[in-house]
Parts: structure tokens; C-alpha cells; sequence
């Protein structure tokens, strides 16, 4: 059979002229069908992606024949033609970096970027995208029929951007894996099958937009910091299901291949001299890497990487953790500024400041304070073996 | 392919424009028309007299109804187009960004319907 790998290969390759990548999803879903009724029998062809975009190109040829539709669709065809005759050739040239610009376009919606690269680019289907974004399974199906009908009819092109727009469109493409990543690791006790393999699929992705695009850093980064956080996913809870915090962590569970194919990653991407978020990111899960040798995290780097990605991203989680660093270096007190600086009013539904403050408030011995953040956090969260861990850390508290 | 830059702009600043203003934005949009014409992806631009003037109508129950004003009232009106003929999205875009309503409005990047033949 196929690797289910050629997927995405075989949908760029169908859409990057015709833009159409609905209809190259149907005719490929014909083309795996009949490949199943005729392989058996006649045999595997020497080709069987080349064999794919054929059939699937005859498909597509007939779809549009028995179709009526306001287009033109004479040059449509005579487009798809041209094509099959071209894929006969044999080599099926990569064209996943277009559909990757095309999914995560800033003319689609950004929330809709990582579920369309999931589905194009892996063969997701909209149930098993549905449930790690937390949306019924009717509503991201026609969410994502409705971002192909924009790509399609919008004119999105099916580009690499140039070189004076490349940087402008890549954080785009990178910030939609990151989302698929995250999303599908928000489920860390891997209770839910599809949510737990999607992150292994965004890392493959990461590992995509990676080899596509050598140069440039961030697309490194992102991978490195991916990985990086990927390795600790066996040290995140206990043997009885319990959430472990990053400090009580077993450094001994963390995947050390993982960690060092990612730090390879940082360093290339660091001689290049093209700073960027992820690339900080990483260096953070890096730093934090290093108790694995010395038995204590690098507290002053992160401090800095954190300045860094504060100035950089103004982001409330950076502020946070930034906040939690500050307590290793210079003490709880000045932790406790830092995260006191923020803007509790923007701040006010977000669990991980208020158990951040809970945090630094037991630190400081204000523990009535502590208290009263920490019923906060676990009113908030909705992880039921975060919201024991935090329950635990709350009775934990002396009197 | 065809994309209609649809022109949303507030009209009051325009009212109390000193004439060199006037000037310097008439000659930002001939700039742009120029552009764009050279580039041969220009087909048609008008600009609207302001929503104040426009009277709107709908047929109900066999009954035309006419209403003064615009459809919708919005602080930035309708205030005009330009019809281009460019090769994709990212292109149509890239001409709506360096259209002068951009600066102090809104630019909406519609696809034209394609008819037959």
C-alpha cells in the first residue's frame, strides 16, 4: 500500500494548478478506492503514485464532465489533460510547501490554518481534527469545506511566496503547525487517541516545512522546540495517571535522542544569525534540558531568553513564565513583582497566572493569598489530573 | 483573475480638506491608476458622491419602497472601486495595500464572478 505519507504529496500535486483542492480530495479518495479493487488482483504497479494521480486525474476529468458549474470549466479540463499526460512521466514533483503556503494563507481564518493542513496535507478527516480542537465533528467539516471553497474561489495562489514576502507568510505556516501541536498534546494524559497522534503528525509536519525550507531558522526553531517539548511527553504524568510539573519531572523518562536531534537543530539554525521566537522558545526547553546533566536547570539564560521573548511577542504566557523564572534567580519577592506588573484585568480567566501567583504567594509565606489564587486556578482548569495536582498543592499548605 | 478593491472611507475628514490636501490625495489616487494601468492590470475605478446622496430601494409585496440614505450607515461608507484583472489573490492584495484608501480606510478584495465565454 501507499505510505500514507504520499497523501499530502499527492493532493499538492492534483490542486497546485486547478487551486482546487476539494475536488482533488474526492478524485484521490476514488483513485485509493479502485486501487484497492485492482491491485489485489492485477498486482502492485511499479509506480503506485504515479498510478494514484493518474486514476485520480481521469476522476477529476469525469467530476467535472457531469458537473454544471459557473466556471469555466473548458479550461479547467483541458488544465487537468495537460497534467495527465504530464504524470505519466513518473516523478511527482513535491509541491507540499504550496499547499502549506495555501492552507495557512492570511486569507484564510487563522483558527481554520492548522485544521486545513491537517486534512491536505495528512488525510485527517474532519472527526478526528474535530475532537482535538474541541468542535463538533458537523461544524469543522463545514468549516474546512468553507476554507476550500476560499482557496478555490478567492484565487489563493499555490506559491512559495518570493523572497520579499517569504518572511512575512512563513510565520504564518510555522505558527499553524505550532497550533496543531498544541493542540494535540492539550491532552497530555493521551486519554484521547486522535489528540495524542496529531501532535506526532504536527512534529512531522515541523519536519516538512524543516527539509522544504533548510534556511530558514525559525522553521528550524520551531521543530527543535517541538521536539523539545515532544520528549517529555513519558515524564509528564505519573504511573497512576498524575500531572508531574516540569521541575518533577524525571529527567531519566525524557527522550534523550529527541533532545539531542533538537539541540543539532538549534545550533544550525543559530548560525544563521535569524533570531526568532521559536528558535528563543527552544533555547528555553534547551536550558530547561540541562538538568538532565547538572542537575539544575539553567535559570539565568532562561531569565534572559525570556527578556528577550517579553520584548519580542509581549505575550501574557511569556510574562508568566518569565515571572516563575525571576523567583529561581533573584527570589520569590521579585517573582512576585514581575508577575504583579501584569495586567490582572486581561489576566483575570487564565489559570496558569493565577497558579503561578498561588505559586510565588506560598513562596513568599503569604499563604492565606496563596489560598484564595490557587481555588482560582482550579476553578479555571478544566484537566481534571492538573486541577487534582493543584488541589494537592493547595493542601500542602502550611497553616 | 478579476477582483473588484471595494473602497470604504469616512467621509468627514474629506468636508474640511484644505485644497493642497485635496491635491496631494487626487494625485495619490492618479499615482495608483497610473500604476496600475501600466502594470495593464487596471480595467475600470469610479468614485461615489458620498452615502448622503444615495436613496435606497427594495420591492416588498409588489411595492417598491424608497428610502433616503445608504443601504447600511457606517462611519466608513462605500466610496468607490477599482476593477483589476491581476493573476492571483496575493497580486490583487498587493495593489489593494498600496491603494491610498488603505491608509486612511478600508480596502475589501472581492472576486469577480466569472461569466462564460
Amino acid at each position: 500500500m501507499v505510505a500514507r505519507r504520499s497523501y499530502g504529496k499527492l493532493i499538492a500535486f492534483l490542486a497546485a494548478r486547478t487551486r482546487d483542492v476539494a475536488a482533488a480530495e474526492d478524485a484521490l479518495a476514488e483513485a485509493f478506492a479502485s486501487a484497492l479493487s485492482h491491485w489485489p488482483t492485477r498486482g502492485i504497479p511499479d509506480n503506485p503514485e504515479a498510478w494514484l494521480i493518474a486514476a485520480a486525474r481521469r476522476k477529476a476529468i469525469d467530476a467535472h464532465r457531469s458537473r454544471k458549474r459557473g466556471e469555466d470549466a473548458t479550461a479547467h479540463l483541458s488544465l487537468m489533460a495537460e497534467e495527465l499526460a504530464t504524470a505519466s512521466i513518473g516523478e511527482i514533483p513535491d509541491e507540499r510547501l504550496k499547499l502549506l503556503f495555501a492552507c495557512a494563507h492570511p486569507a484564510i481564518d487563522q483558527e481554520m490554518r492548522a485544521p486545513l493542513m491537517l486534512q491536505t496535507v495528512l488525510g485527517f478527516d474532519a472527526a478526528a481534527i474535530a475532537s482535538a480542537f474541541l468542535v463538533s465533528p458537523a461544524a469543522m467539516s463545514q468549516r474546512l469545506v468553507r476554507a476550500k471553497a476560499k482557496i478555490r474561489e478567492s484565487g489563493i495562489p499555490f506559491r512559495v511566496p518570493p523572497r520579499e514576502d517569504l518572511a512575512e507568510r512563513l510565520p504564518f505556516v510555522l505558527d499553524a503547525i505550532y497550533a496543531a501541536y498544541a493542540e494535540g498534546w492539550s491532552d497530555p494524559a493521551g486519554t484521547d487517541a486522535s489528540a495524542r497522534e496529531m501532535a506526532g503528525e504536527a512534529i512531522w509536519l515541523g519536519r516538512l516545512a524543516a527539509m522544504l525550507l533548510p534556511d530558514e531558522a525559525e522553521a528550524l526553531g520551531l521543530l527543535a522546540l517541538m521536539l523539545h517539548s515532544h520528549a517529555r511527553r513519558a515524564a509528564r504524568r505519573n504511573a497512576s495517571g498524575e500531572f508531574v510539573p516540569l521541575s518533577e519531572q524525571e529527567t531519566g523518562l525524557w527522550d534523550g535522542a529527541m533532545m539531542m536531534e533538537a539541540e543539532t537543530l538549534l545550533r544550525h539554525a543559530a548560525a544563521m544569525n535569524s533570531i526568532g521566537r521559536f528558535q528563543l522558545e527552544a533555547a528555553v526547553q534547551s536550558a530547561h534540558a540541562v538538568r538532565c546533566r547538572t542537575g539544575t536547570a539553567d535559570w539565568p539564560a532562561i531569565v534572559t531568553l525570556y527578556d528577550a521573548l517579553w520584548t519580542m511577542t509581549g505575550s501574557a504566557v511569556i510574562a508568566i513564565n518569565r515571572a516563575i523564572a525571576i523567583t529561581e534567580t533573584e527570589g520569590a519577592a521579585a517573582g512576585l513583582a514581575a508577575l504583579n506588573a501584569l495586567d490582572p484585568k486581561s489576566l483575570s480567566q487564565y489559570q496558569p497566572y493565577w497558579s503561578a501567583r498561588a505559586h510565588l504567594l506560598a513562596r513568599t509565606d503569604a499563604m492565606d493569598e496563596a489560598r484564595i489564587a490557587y481555588d482560582q486556578a482550579i476553578g479555571l482548569e478544566i484537566d481534571p489530573a492538573i486541577r487534582r495536582f493543584l488541589q494537592r498543592r493547595k493542601a500542602r499548605l502550611a497553616n | 483573475m478579476e477582483y473588484m478593491l471595494v473602497l470604504f472611507s469616512d467621509p468627514k475628514p474629506l468636508m474640511t480638506m484644505k485644497p493642497a490636501e485635496m491635491e496631494q490625495m487626487a494625485g495619490a489616487y492618479y499615482a495608483f491608476t497610473q500604476a496600475l494601468q501600466k502594470e495593464k492590470a487596471f480595467l475600470d475605478s469610479r468614485r461615489l458622491k458620498t452615502a448622503a446622496d444615495a436613496t435606497t430601494v427594495t420591492l416588498n409585496g409588489g411595492k417598491s419602497k424608497v428610502v433616503n440614505g445608504p443601504y447600511i450607515e457606517t462611519k466608513e461608507e462605500l466610496a468607490g472601486y477599482y476593477l483589476i484583472d491581476v493573476p492571483d489573490l496575493d497580486a490583487a492584495l498587493k495593489w489593494a495595500a498600496r491603494c491610498p484608501t488603505a491608509s486612511h480606510g478600508h480596502v475589501e478584495v472581492r472576486p469577480i464572478w466569472p461569466m462564460p465565454g
